[in-house]
């Protein structure tokens, strides 16, 4: 696992265990999907879910169904985690399972570090007094309350953190705002829409010249 | 590529390789000079670049520790991370976006132009337009620079159309695509660009210059030089009279080399260099290397720099092709009836959906901030960056109390905006904001800077000795065959992207030295 900490506060930490790209081309595997069904009962617990059939996000996944294997959290915990990951990107087209995305790299942390999995611990079970019993079944309006109550807590930190890299940089992201990623094996842009805007005129060729497709 | 042995004393030594370090290498050994680069990072190619920002981030970028203080919103945002800068054969020449602009005339002498100001420390550089507008047409050559050597302009994305309709409706005049060291059509071993959209991960068809694959195998192929990638210089020794001798370097495996030299050239960029200079401390220089004036690690300078992102109703798909696809440059002369001395340039910028979500708003969260990632598609960006004012006090200093992984003290970056910068900073913003919301857009978005990659000034050239640290050469005043070849010799920093300046002074650099050397000054 290569951990690149790019703040001294830790708040943004970027956790890449997802073997690097092949160094020989460039190329980079993305199978970031949780989706397993191999020792799912090895763990501290299972989170489900299933993708919307026929969304976009739903074409790149083998099955509609994941599910999400936990090596330290609790089934319970991830969900308040998940709903907390909704609660500060709110994001009406991303499938859950891209919140899960958040609550598997907590649970790695967690599991690989004994004061981030009391942390965590900590955090949850104060959402869930704070809700009154459970967090995760507080009305939407309520969970946004919350979270907002815990801003500049090393928890609130933590996750909202973990949120840039977990919920921003997933192929299932990419498909639902529309980002294709890496470029250069499709040839780049330069015959597939760099320059395909309608909607305003296309400047003069002094200020933009035509390409070279010599 | 040749073999220098440790104990030959007779090579120029150069610590770095990017901008200054590969294109100072690559002139001197045209010349028929032995020449050692020794570059901290490791060897990849346009094959090996990744079309990831985060995984190519972690393949280029430096990382290792640095603190940072000040008022700066850095200090707060990217607390360990001042600058965006790359630690690869190459330097920061793999990430940049490849704007080359030169210096206006005025921006040499900036004290005489501006006149004092309050909390600055602005001096006139040691040299004038004139005398460097030779190097600047052989770096432009050099480099490829569309809109010069009959070179034409790139085509011109979705985001600069944007950028193009707004900023003529605005009434603005300088508008095109920009200058840019990225082949329009084939030139030179290199192809044309293909407008991956990636060019701050390292150009992966080679279209933009790079010295990782132009000056420095051009230079080994003379045979003169000796690249040495991950090879991490600590400490620059010197002789009794006070000539520096050799270097002191860890190696891939961390074992300790001494590599003898006749010259020293330092190429680190602005926090890496003066750096060095302050950890070759030695009982005849308790200071630093070259610090008898004090100034070693001041007059820290990033650019003024800002965002301003905008959603649109129609898509814009901007990060198709070129991430620096196009410029205004009518904000970039001095006019001080705007509220501030110097200019900024306005030009196009991309990001994609990761980084996106790290920079819009580092901290933020809520709604707004989904609504933007929601709008990735429809969104235009662009990058401001001006000339920002050299403070004494912002600067490179030693931190005792981090130590790398060579038990050396970590730099920390102190920085605090002048009122010049923060007044620029915002004008900038709200030209930037009429811009876009001439081209109607729904909402802009006022985006903070991010960590520097214009980091500048740091060993300053000047003809005054007390108040500087090298000549126009950038020899340093202090140690005749100790130089300053990068960014850091930046007098004042000017309102354009520093590249081909830093090539420049290169070439002349070369020059000199080659000229030194034959009459055995050094």
């Amino acid at each position: 696992m290569r951990v690149i900490p790019i703040s001294a506060n830790a708040s943004l930490t970027l956790v890449d265990e997802s073997s690097a790209c092949a160094s020989e081309n460039g190329e980079v595997p993305r199978l970031d999907l949780p989706l397993t069904r191999r020792s799912l009962l090895r763990g501290s617990g299972v989170m489900m879910g299933t993708l919307a059939a026929g969304s976009p996000v739903s074409l790149l996944a083998p099955s509609t169904a994941w599910a999400l294997e936990l090596k330290s959290l609790s089934k319970s915990q991830g969900e308040v985690i998940l709903k907390m990951g909704r609660a500060l990107y709110p994001h009406k087209r991303l499938p859950d399972a891209v919140y899960a995305l958040l609550v598997k790299d907590l649970d790695a942390k967690a599991a690989g570090d004994a004061a981030t999995a009391k942390m965590l611990s900590e955090g949850v079970a104060a959402l869930d007094q704070a809700a009154g019993g459970s967090f995760a079944k507080a009305p939407e309006k309520k969970r946004k309350e919350l979270v907002k109550a815990m801003e500049g807590k090393e928890f609130f930190a933590a996750v909202r953190g973990q949120c840039i890299t977990s919920l921003y940089d997933n192929d299932m992201a990419y498909k639902v705002f529309g980002y294709p990623g890496s470029a250069w094996e499709k040839g780049g842009y330069i015959t597939r829409g760099f320059q395909d805007l309608k909607w305003l005129p296309a400047p003069p060729a002094k200020a933009s010249p035509a390409p070279y497709l010599g | 590529m040749a073999k220098i042995d440790f104990n030959d004393d007779a090579a120029v030594v150069i610590i770095g390789s990017g901008a200054g370090g590969g294109t100072l290498a690559n002139e001197l050994c045209q010349k028929g000079i032995k020449v050692i680069v020794l570059e901290a990072g490791a060897l990849q190619s346009p094959s090996t670049f990744i079309n990831d920002e985060w995984k190519s981030f972690g393949q280029l970028a430096w990382l290792d520790t640095r603190t940072t203080s000040g008022t700066w919103r850095i200090a707060k945002d990217f607390a360990g991370l001042p600058a965006w800068i790359c630690k690869t054969v190459g330097g920061s020449t793999t990430h940049w976006a490849g704007a080359s602009i030169r210096f206006q005339e005025h921006e040499f002498k900036v004290r005489s132009h501006y006149g004092p100001l309050d909390g600055t420390s602005l001096m006139d550089w040691p040299l004038t337009l004139q005398e460097l507008e030779p190097w600047y047409a052989r770096a432009e050559d050099k480099l490829g620079v569309t809109r010069t050597n009959g070179i034409p302009g790139l085509p011109g994305n979705n985001n600069f159309k944007v950028m193009y309709a707004g900023a003529r409706k605005l009434g603005y005049k300088e508008v095109h695509t920009g200058n840019m060291a990225i082949n329009s059509q084939p030139r030179q071993d290199r192809g044309r660009c293909m407008q991956l959209g990636f060019c701050f991960q390292g150009c992966k068809s080679g279209a933009k210059w790079s010295t990782l694959y132009t000056e420095l195998p051009a230079a080994g192929a003379t045979g003169n030089l000796d690249l040495r990638p991950e090879s991490h210089v600590v400490r620059i020794e010197h002789d009794d009279a006070g000539k520096v001798n050799a270097v002191v370097y860890h190696d891939k495996a961390g074992k300790q080399i001494r590599q003898k030299a006749r010259v020293v050239c330092v190429a680190g960029n602005s926090i890496e260099t003066p750096r060095l200079l302050l950890l070759s401390a030695s009982n005849l220089f308790k200071d630093g290397l070259a610090n008898s004036s004090g100034q070693v690690g001041r007059n820290y300078m990033r650019h003024m720099t800002g965002s301003v992102y905008a959603a649109f109703k129609e898509p814009v798909h901007m990060y198709r092709g070129t991430t620096m696809a196009g410029i205004i440059q009518d904000e970039a002369g001095h006019d001080p009836r705007r509220g501030f001395v110097g200019g900024y340039e306005m030009e196009t910028l991309s990001l994609g959906v990761p980084f996106m979500a790290a920079f819009l708003d580092p901290g933020a969260w809520g709604e707004d901030f989904a609504w933007w990632m929601d709008h990735y598609a429809h969104m235009a960006g662009m990058w401001l960056v001006g000339e920002d004012m050299p403070r004494e006090s912002n600067r490179v200093t030693l931190n005792d109390k981090v130590r790398d992984q060579y038990g050396n003290p970590v730099p920390n970056v102190h920085f605090d905006d002048h009122p010049n910068d923060v007044a620029m900073r915002n004008h900038a913003f709200a030209q930037g904001e009429k811009v876009y919301k001439a081209a109607a857009a729904i909402r802009t978005y006022r985006t903070p800077p991010y960590p520097s990659t214009h980091n500048l000034g740091t060993c300053r050239m000047g003809a005054d000795k007390s108040a500087s640290v090298c000549n126009r050469f950038g020899q340093t005043h202090d140690i005749a065959n100790l130089f300053i070849s990068d960014g850091s010799q930046f007098t004042t920093g000017g309102a354009e992207n520093p590249t081909l300046t830093i090539v420049s002074l290169a070439i002349r650099q070369a020059d000199y030295i080659a000229r030194q050397m034959t009459a055995r000054a050094i």
